[in-house]
């Protein structure tokens, strides 16, 4: 069952992926990625993580990727549809896409993969997040919500008309 | 899993949809014998008594009439938006426990679909994914009023989900835990229901619903007087059907997390013993207690929509960020105080 499971959802996200890469028009590319993101999310609940699963879907797939629909649709991206792209940044993708292929490669057949652990008691459940949130990783949990604040105030100061 | 637990997991997922799609198609029938007494009106009383088999005929229409295809649209998506939004507003049904537990000739069967841990998140996913199906449903029908709609709807929708995700963090440091049954077990009594210890919550929660649902006064997306219908408007026969179906599913959701997340869900407002009651019979009680509650806010998303004005754009936006979210966090100051020295 979880196989089953798990072979459907890596299939959709390749699909997804793909696609999102490859379509010509940019709106229905925005639409693969987030099916890419909510197979990830499937994932997550088969690895005992429901509550990493929950925010993949609600701040990617949800937040984030409905902003970016909102300007790729606002901006009506028709025009670059037929942009043809430049020798040089065809060779620089190639080279790139062949580094991070290797890299993948090295990683998925270098090393035996881990046996698998028996899980802790309650693994993955919010509870025991928020302890290690609140107890371990709390210095860094509060610096990082303190970056993500100060980034925010900058873009609201940036977006005020007749600012500085 | 075991083949009995899929089994149960099916026949009651069958039952859910069941129930809720009969309620939608009665809901519109009591919206408008509803709205006709709030007008003094009569209302529809020409198909069988009381207008009983008019939601019958109006489906039946849905299904017969023809169905028009813009023809600029872009016809994939055009066809999968209101099926995403149909689909997303029954899936948070999913979460909702609307009764203790039954037992079948020995069978335990909890009467939740899915009591999963992550519960009230599930129902925030699930409505961040129903964003997309009014997004697109505007973008993919080229049509000026249709995408002014689908930005109206989903700026207003990203906006109130941050009101409504704060209040529901008041009743998470109460009960301790995102999963819905626990937070109705821990409103076990009459007093220790969450809306006499957080009103503001609630209060916050049921603004925030009705926007998340689209409804007056927040029917800004489909103003009909400024946009025509908004998002849907290109759309015709059981495609326009399914857009009604999901804004009526979100309501019965949004009404039932209402009355599950601070009345105290299933549980009787009296204490279990006083009832007379045990077994099956207590838990029937239950469910009919449930479904009593659910059924009030229900009425009352009817009841503002046919007495509420329109709110203009710049002013549900004013309520959304500049006075919900700054009460909200007030109220999250208070529960906090209250855990904190222990009054709930």
């Amino acid at each position: 069952m979880e196989t089953l499971v798990g072979i459907v959802a890596a299939a959709t996200a390749l699909i997804g992926a793909i696609a999102a890469v490859t379509h010509r028009n940019a709106v229905v590319g925005v639409l693969f990625l987030v099916l890419n993101l909510v197979s990830l999310a499937v994932f997550y609940v088969l690895l005992s993580a429901p509550f990493i699963a929950a925010l993949q879907v609600i701040l990617y797939a949800g937040a984030i990727m409905v902003l970016f629909l909102f300007i790729i649709m606002l901006l009506d991206l028709r025009r670059e549809e037929e942009r043809e792209s430049g020798l040089l940044q065809k060779v620089l993708s190639v080279i790139g896409g062949g580094v991070f292929f290797l890299l993948l490669w090295g990683a998925a057949t270098g090393g035996a993969a881990p046996a698998a652990a028996e899980l802790p008691e309650h693994f993955g459940s919010v509870e025991s997040i928020a302890v290690a949130l609140f107890t371990t990783y709390l210095i860094p949990f509060e610096t990082i919500s303190v970056l993500l604040l100060v980034a925010m105030v900058g873009a609201v100061l940036l977006t005020r008309k007749g600012g500085r | 899993m075991t083949f009995a637990a899929v089994l149960e997991t099916l026949i009651k997922i069958g039952v859910v949809f069941f129930v809720a799609l009969t309620a939608v198609a009665y809901l519109t029938l009591a919206e408008r014998k509803i709205s006709g007494w709030i007008q003094d009106r009569i209302g529809p009383n020409r198909v069988g008594p009381w207008g009983l088999l008019q939601p019958l005929a109006d489906g039946i229409k849905f299904m017969m009439k023809e169905e028009v295809v813009p023809s600029y649209a872009h016809r994939p998506i055009y066809m999968a938006a209101p099926a995403l939004l149909l689909i997303s507003a029954l899936s948070a049904l999913a979460i909702i426990p609307f009764g203790d537990r039954l037992s079948l000739g020995g069978y335990e069967v909890r009467l939740a679909i899915a009591d999963v841990n992550i519960g009230i998140l599930f129902f925030l996913a699930m409505s961040s994914v129903g964003v997309y199906g009014i997004v697109l449903a505007g973008w993919s029908s080229n049509n000026k009023y249709a995408m002014l709609g689908g930005l109206r709807a989903s700026a207003q929708m990203i906006s109130y989900e941050l009101g409504l995700g704060l209040s529901l963090i008041g009743v998470l440091m109460v009960s301790g835990s995102l999963r819905l049954s626990q937070i109705v077990e821990q409103q076990g009594s009459f007093s220790s229901w969450n809306v006499w210890s957080q009103p503001l919550g609630f209060l916050i929660f049921m603004v925030s619903a009705f926007a998340e649902t689209n409804r007056l006064p927040f029917d800004l997306a489909e103003a009909e007087t400024e946009l025509v219908a908004g998002y849907h408007t290109e759309y015709s026969a059981i495609k326009f059907s399914m857009f009604y179906m999901a804004e009526y599913v979100n309501m019965i959701t949004a009404s039932a997390l209402m009355a599950t997340l601070f009345f105290g869900g299933w549980q009787l407002p009296f204490p279990a013993e006083a009832a007379g009651v045990e077994g099956n019979h207590l838990a029937l009680l239950q469910i009919l207690c449930f479904l009593i509650k659910t059924g009030f806010f229900l009425f009352v998303f009817i009841w503002v929509r046919w007495t509420l004005p329109r709110f203009r754009y710049d002013q549900l936006m004013h309520l959304g960020w500049k006075v919900l979210l700054p009460l909200a966090l007030l109220n999250l100051i208070w529960v906090g105080i209250g855990v904190a020295w222990g009054w709930f």
